[in-house]
């Protein structure tokens, strides 16, 4: 009853979104080849499917989104291990990453295309940066906000590191983990487009240029609804396997 | 003697004040003796747990268990905590097992002994739970359980009914004492409840805060049977309440 009623919500909600794009459309007195209306961006979407462009542009996104996410995940993560033991070694090293937290990874774009050149390496590199930095300091903070009473009972029972970590530390600090992981999921997914936009000559935001050096808004318009729908399905993806993880390990869900 | 404190000091500094919450504290404790550290709260009654279980280390004077310093915790002497410190992430199973994990036990032996103990704390057939789906009650069972699993000389207990409805305390606490003495272990149990005390220990340390001292040790002379409604019992808890009320008496001097 409960997802019938969201599912429900989500029909009106669009629907509402659709319409009040179909009302711009009639109102507005751009040429309908710079803003198509919902209709020709379907036409457009449908194209783009039979030609398949769409395909290969996703396929191209959502590999460069894999390797670059999961990279960076891992390895924030295990980084976040350690600092979040380590806290006189992790005063050193917070207020650099503090430094380089606040810049947007576009910035770092041009720099990285100087390094690397146009292919799939800048995207995945940015795609790393926008992930990096929210896991590593949830990460660290996670482990840092542990119940000391945890460690006290390990210590206790003779529990000694590497099974210390994977054992109770990781497990206790693993719900506020997963909120790091599953922020950075969306901001990713955000610098991906942009990433593709500059450093790529594939991928969605690739054709999100493309179509604006054809004049084509119809197609620009339907890459950015397919955009949109593969966020949301990602972000449904990972919370079904934060949900399974954590019920594994017996937690409130 | 088995366990012994010696001299034992121990003051914090918070906010500029030094705070002693042991001052020469000396006392000691034989084997299967059950103990209960009775006292206000500041009276060092936890800080003298910890130091004995090695979570803390006193500032002077020795603590010592079967003749050797403590220095650090040991497997050998198990603490429960008031608010369980179970994991909860692992079911009923999994958290008892933990302690034998350490100790490289075989796996079906690590089951057969959770098994024994989850149904020597009366929770037979709650393996496959989670913490969170049992009760306050029960899950003390599962950490008393979980340290006995681990088969310890000592079971340090930091008022580990503190946090339970009255009628569960009480169950409870005809368990420990028959689980104390059927497993025979010695047992530190630190409480703030006089009844409790009296009805758990053979020996009860009266603490007093500010300094945290030792005001004196009551051997409890009544049998293994005891009933919260026998004369004896009461009178060995209005004893106590007056070692007590002779502080509360300076106070209200002190007040007016």
């Amino acid at each position: 009853m409960k997802k019938l009623i969201s599912v429900k919500n989500a029909v009106i909600s669009v629907a509402a979104l659709i319409l009040i794009w179909q009302a711009a459309f009639a109102v507005s007195s751009f040429d309908s080849a710079l803003f198509p209306s919902p209709l020709m961006a379907l036409k457009a979407l449908g194209e783009m499917a039979s030609s398949g462009v769409l395909l290969s542009s996703i396929g191209a996104s959502l590999y460069r989104f894999a390797v670059g996410y999961s990279i960076s995940v891992i390895s924030a993560v295990l980084l976040g291990m350690i600092l979040g033991r380590l806290p006189m070694l992790f005063q050193y090293i917070d207020p650099a990453v503090q430094l380089l937290r606040p810049i947007s990874p576009t910035a770092w774009m041009p720099f990285i295309v100087l390094l690397f050149g146009i292919g799939d390496l800048p995207a995945i590199v940015i795609i790393f940066i926008a992930a990096f930095f929210p896991v590593l300091l949830s990460t660290v903070a996670a482990v840092r906000n542990i119940d000391p009473i945890y460690l006290k009972v390990a210590r206790n029972f003779g529990i000694k590191q590497p099974q210390l970590t994977w054992k109770v530390i990781f497990p206790a600090a693993f719900p506020q983990i997963a909120n790091g992981i599953h922020l950075a999921l969306g901001t990713s997914w955000i610098f991906l487009v942009a990433g593709e936009m500059v450093g790529a000559q594939s991928g969605l935001g690739y054709q999100i240029i493309d179509a604006r050096n054809n004049i084509r808004a119809d197609m620009l318009l339907a890459t950015i609804l397919v955009i949109g729908v593969i966020g949301i399905l990602l972000d449904g993806l990972l919370k079904l396997a934060e949900k399974r993880i954590l019920r594994a390990w017996g937690g409130a869900v | 003697m088995y366990i012994e404190v010696k001299d034992a000091c121990k003051s914090f500094v918070q906010d500029g004040k030094t705070f002693t919450a042991l001052d020469h504290v000396s006392l000691d404790i034989e084997k299967g003796e059950f103990i209960c550290l009775l006292g206000p709260s500041g009276c060092g009654k936890s800080t003298l747990l910890n130091a004995l279980a090695g979570f803390e280390r006193v500032s002077s004077g020795s603590v010592k268990i079967d003749g050797s310093e403590v220095t650090e915790p040991s497997v050998r002497n198990i603490t429960i905590f008031q608010n369980y410190g179970l994991l909860p992430w692992r079911t009923v199973q999994k958290n008892i097992e933990l302690g034998l994990e350490a100790r490289k036990l075989p796996k079906t032996e690590r089951s057969a002994a959770a098994k024994k103990y989850l149904s020597l704390v009366g929770l037979d057939g709650f393996e496959g739970r989670y913490p969170r789906q049992l009760s306050g009650g029960q899950q003390q069972r599962v950490s008393i359980a979980r340290g006995l699993a681990a088969d310890p000389d000592i079971l340090f207990m930091d008022e580990p009914f503190g946090a339970l409805d009255a009628i569960t305390r009480m169950k409870l606490q005809d368990d420990i004492r028959r689980i104390s003495r059927s497993e025979k272990k010695t047992v530190i149990f630190v409480t703030h409840d006089i009844e409790e005390a009296v009805f758990l220990a053979d020996r009860i340390v009266v603490m007093m805060a500010d300094p945290g001292r030792i005001k004196s040790v009551v051997k409890v002379p009544l049998g293994s049977h005891r009933d919260r409604t026998n004369e004896d019992f009461l009178y060995v808890r209005d004893k106590i309440f007056e070692l007590f009320n002779m502080k509360s008496d300076s106070y209200i001097e002190y007040n007016i």
